[in-house]
Order: C-alpha cells, then structure tokens, then sequence
C-alpha cells in the first residue's frame, strides 16, 4: 500500500521513459473515450433525447398518468420495505462476522454473497416454486386467501433476494479493518452491548452503512428480471417503473416509456454522485 | 451453546446477531435456493435430460455462453484499456468518466434495453450509420453481445483499477534500467502482473452476462434456435405453466453460476499472490 504518497500525484510526475510515448498515450485515451461514449454515454443520451422528442408537456403528462403515479408508488414502497430488513441484516452479519471468531465464517461469508451470483430470472422463479399456484406453500395460500405471487408481496420478496447481500458486503470489509479494540474498551469499561454498538461502532461505520443503503436502493428501485418473473404485471396494482417501462415500450408509446426511464436514469446519476462522495467520505475516514 | 463455539469474546451480542444472519439467510437464500433444488431432484433422469438438451434449449445455450464469451473477452481488453487510462493518464473529463463507469450497476436493466435498442435499431442513431453497410445489431445475435458489453464493462474497470494502481513504480524502473523499452516493459513486466487480474475481471464479466436478463431481451428480437437467450426461455416456460422445465433449465444455469463462482474465488485468490 501506498502510505504518506498520494499514488495520483506520483504518477503525475511519472518520467517520460516510464510511460508510454505521448502519441501512443493520446491514442489510447482517444480509443477509451471512444468505446466510452459509443457504448455508454450515447444511449444515455438517448433516453432523454427519445423522452423530450414531443416536448415537455407530453413528458410531464407521461408521468402524471394515474399508471405512472401507481408504478412509482410501488417502486417507493417496495424500496421502502426492502432496504431497511437488508439494512437490518447487514448489521447484524457483519457484527457476527466481525467482532467474533467462528467455525465456517468464510463459508458464511460467501453464502451471504450468493445472491448476486444467481441470475434475476432464477431469484423470481425460486419464490414462484415456493409460493406459486403450483408451489409447496400454493395450495396453502390459495385455501388461506393469501396472494403472494403476481401481488406486492412476492415482489418485495424477490428485491429483498436480489438486494440482499448489498449492506453487509459494503460493511463487513469496513468493520474488518477497524478490529475490535475500541469495541472491547467500552465493554470492559461497562457499556452495555447496545451502547457499545450505538456510541462506538456507529459512528466509524455511517458513511459506509449510508454507501450501502444507497447501492441497495439503486438495485431495489431498478430490478427488473427477477420482479418481472412475479409481478403478473397488473396495471396499477403490480407495475413497478422498471416493468410500466416495458409495457409502454413493447406497446409502442415511445415517448412515454423513454419519459418514465429518465425518472429511472435521474435516479441512476443521483446514486452514481451520492456514491461518489460517500466513497470519498468513507477513505477519509478509514485514514484517521 | 453458541457461545462455546467462538473464543471468549468481552463483547456482547454474538447469539443475536449470528442467529438473526444465519435465520434470515436461511428464509431469503438458503430455503428459495433448496426448492429449485428439490423439484429437479423431483423429475426423472431422461425427463431431466430430454428437457435440457432439447434442440431449443441447446441453442440458447449457445447464444447466451457464446454472446457472453465474446462480450467478457471484448471487456478483457478495453475495460484492461480504459482502467490503464483512467489510473495512468491525466485528461479533461477524467473524474467524470470514472464516476460514469458504474452506470451499468446504477442503471436499471430495462432501461439500458431501451435505449440500446432504440439507438442500434434501423433508423437510430448508430443503426442507421451501419445500415448502408449490410450490418444490423438490433434484434440479432450482435445486440445480445452489445448488451452484455455494457452491463459487464464496470466488472473489469473495477477490478483492474486498485491492481493498476498498486503497481511499484520499481519493477517498470528495473526493467528500464535494465534495457528494455516501453513495448517490452508492458509484455514481460506489465502484463504478466496483470493478467490473474484481467482473467478475474473476465470471468466476473463473463458470469454477469450469462446471467443477464433485462437489458437483451429489448435488443436480442428473441427468435428462438437464433437469438432467444436461456434466461427468457425459462420465463416462455414459465408462462406456458411448464414449471418442471423452467425448473431443469433454472438448475443448469445455477450449477453453471456455481462453477463459475467457484472459478472466480480461485482467480482472486491466485491475482493477490502478489499482494499479501
């Protein structure tokens, strides 16, 4: 690691033999801008050129459609629901995985991360197994009323799947690294566990447990595969933006659905500058 | 009890919070996992096998492990690029375009499948410039790669940058002082402590795009034995109520996200042999 050296500022004095020639460095930064802007900027800029094309009054009555509004709502309360119960487990796995030694930690650790290596299809159709018409608990639910599969519920739950891992992956590495003294000292000098964790862990851990709550949300707000699988898509009921996008687009309302995306992609570059200045928050204080 | 199991620890909270972790991975993960698990167990050998070496299934395969090799080894090499830019050279817009490599995890899928379409489509901004050519991306096999291009680029950026940043300036001096130029340095000093780096980041590449569901199916045209990925015929299956063969196509996809799990945990461990 680099300690007391800031590695931007070495290589910014780097000597001219220890990199490339000049029209070689410029010919590479040109390609990278290139493959950049053709793959990534320029659909980018697509969403909100499509979304405008019939100007702002079709834009803003796009949103105002009671389809709209619903799909919104249920967006915000799906993330509402879901990222504070993967908030509540991220904690408490990285206080177990952290602050104490353990048989089949790494194994723990690795269960924890499985959900990001399942593909959203799979993540929806495994609650469908489970609570679907045809499912181990279907014909329990049907006999009970309960719905769960095309409803609110089944897809809260397959977010919380794919949101899973997201808090606890950003907290343990940070816990990891700050060890246990400070926790050990407050204990030994009485406080109690709730005290410990809220006057000392706490405040080491904010910028990190804010990173992961905004990545979580990101994802919870913007899933589509898995939610796609148990959603039914039922206008108004169980359209979240993600899947109203895809129904305006596969109807052939361009306009709309591209209107409807940009709330997606606003809410995309909102994530991307938060996330930048935690991060930057997060490095300060991993220093002190 | 818990406790036993763990060196004596003054802090409190281990039986809560353990139990809480492993009861709450059970009921989200672990359970939902088990029952893809039990249903195929549930169908007999040849009805496994006849439903996942169908002619339609094979040829999903084929689309989605093919489109996601050519995508991750298309990332092995300009994500490998644009992480040498960004970490080495100092150029306007360098910090932006570095915020913006995470906007394939930012963004939704759907959306990405959209805009992509919209853009590679006949009359869209860079369709409409292949189109003199004979070359259509959208709705064939080439909008299956593009896609997976884009959601996979931020595996490889992220995972080479640190590496990148981490080498000593020492070992390109040594080289030099030895004799070798800038071409030499690269190919025999360079790149070698690159690429355990460059393989991880393509496997993780490699493993998302398999893997990727909402950002193809807007540009694949999903034309079954041409460009119908295996992800949308479990959900076809699964519309048609064909639960058992959503299920055996599900679990050959699972086993393969495992192996390719367990690859990318070795490929980690074998890039940081330098580091610890």
């Amino acid at each position: 690691m680099n300690i007391g050296t800031q590695p931007s500022q070495g290589t910014l004095m780097r000597p001219e033999n220890l990199t490339e020639p000049a029209p070689i460095r410029w010919l590479l930064i040109a390609l990278a801008i290139l493959f950049f802007g053709l793959f990534l900027l320029l659909p980018l800029a697509a969403v909100f050129v499509q979304a405008l094309e019939k100007g702002w009054s079709v834009y803003l009555a796009a949103l105002w459609e009671p389809d709209a509004l619903a799909a919104i709502r249920l967006t915000l309360t799906v993330a509402a629901i879901s990222v504070p119960l993967n908030l509540i487990f991220g904690i408490a796995a990285s206080w177990a995985i952290t602050k104490f030694d353990f048989p089949g930690k790494n194994l723990l650790i690795t269960l924890i991360d499985l959900p990001f290596s399942v593909s959203p299809v799979i993540s929806g159709l495994i609650y469908v197994l489970i609570f679907g018409l045809h499912g181990w608990l279907g014909p329990w639910l049907s006999a009970h009323g309960i719905k769960i599969i095309f409803a609110v519920p089944g897809i809260i739950i397959a977010t919380v799947f794919v949101t899973f891992p997201f808090v606890a992956r950003e907290l343990i590495p940070l816990m990891d690294v700050q060890g246990r003294d400070e926790e050990e000292a407050a204990a030994v000098l009485g406080a109690n566990g709730w005290q410990t964790f809220l006057r000392v862990t706490l405040p080491h851990i904010r910028w990190g447990i804010l990173y992961g709550i905004i990545i979580c949300n990101a994802r919870a707000m913007g899933e589509f595969g898995a939610v796609s699988v148990v959603s039914g898509r039922i206008r108004g009921l169980t359209n979240t933006i993600p899947l109203y996008v895809e129904i305006l687009y596969n109807e052939y309302h361009y306009a709309a659905a591209f209107a409807v995306a940009s709330l997606l992609v606003l809410l995309a570059l909102v994530t991307l500058v938060v996330k930048s200045l935690v991060g930057w928050r997060m490095k300060e204080q991993l220093h002190f | 009890m818990m406790f036993s199991i763990t060196r004596k620890s003054v802090l409190p909270g281990f039986g809560l919070t353990f139990g809480y972790t492993v009861f709450y991975l059970s009921l989200i993960v672990l359970i939902p996992l088990s029952a893809l698990i039990f249903r195929t167990a549930g169908m007999t050998g040849a009805e496994f096998i006849e439903t996942v070496t169908s002619p339609r299934v094979m040829a999903s395969y084929r689309v989605t492990f093919g489109s996601a090799l050519i995508a991750a080894s298309v990332n092995a090499v300009f994500g490998t690029l644009l992480a040498w830019v960004l970490v080495r050279y100092r150029f306007p817009g360098r910090h932006i375009i570095d915020a913006l490599v995470d906007l394939p995890f930012a963004l939704p899928t759907a959306v990405i499948g959209i805009a992509l379409a919209t853009v590679y489509s006949a009359n869209g901004w860079i369709g409409s410039l292949l189109e003199p050519w004979g070359l259509k991306v959208a709705y064939t096999p080439a909008g299956i790669v593009i896609a997976m291009i884009i959601i996979s680029l931020p595996f490889v950026v992220r995972t080479l940058q640190p590496v990148i940043e981490d080498i000593e300036t020492e070992t390109e001096e040594a080289a030099v002082c030895l004799g070798a130029n800038r071409w030499q340095t690269f190919r025999y000093v360079l790149l070698p402590t690159l690429f355990p780096s460059i393989l991880t980041g393509f496997a993780l590449a490699f493993a998302r795009s398999v893997g990727e569901y909402g950002s193809v199916i807007f540009i694949a045209g999903n034309m079954p034995m041409v460009s119908e990925i295996t992800s949308l015929l479990i959900i076809t299956k699964l519309e048609q109520f064909n639960y058992s063969g959503a299920t055996a196509i599900a679990s050959v996809m699972l086993a393969a996200s495992f192996v390719l799990l367990l690859t990318i945990n070795l490929l980690q461990r074998w890039s940081r042999r330098y580091i610890d």
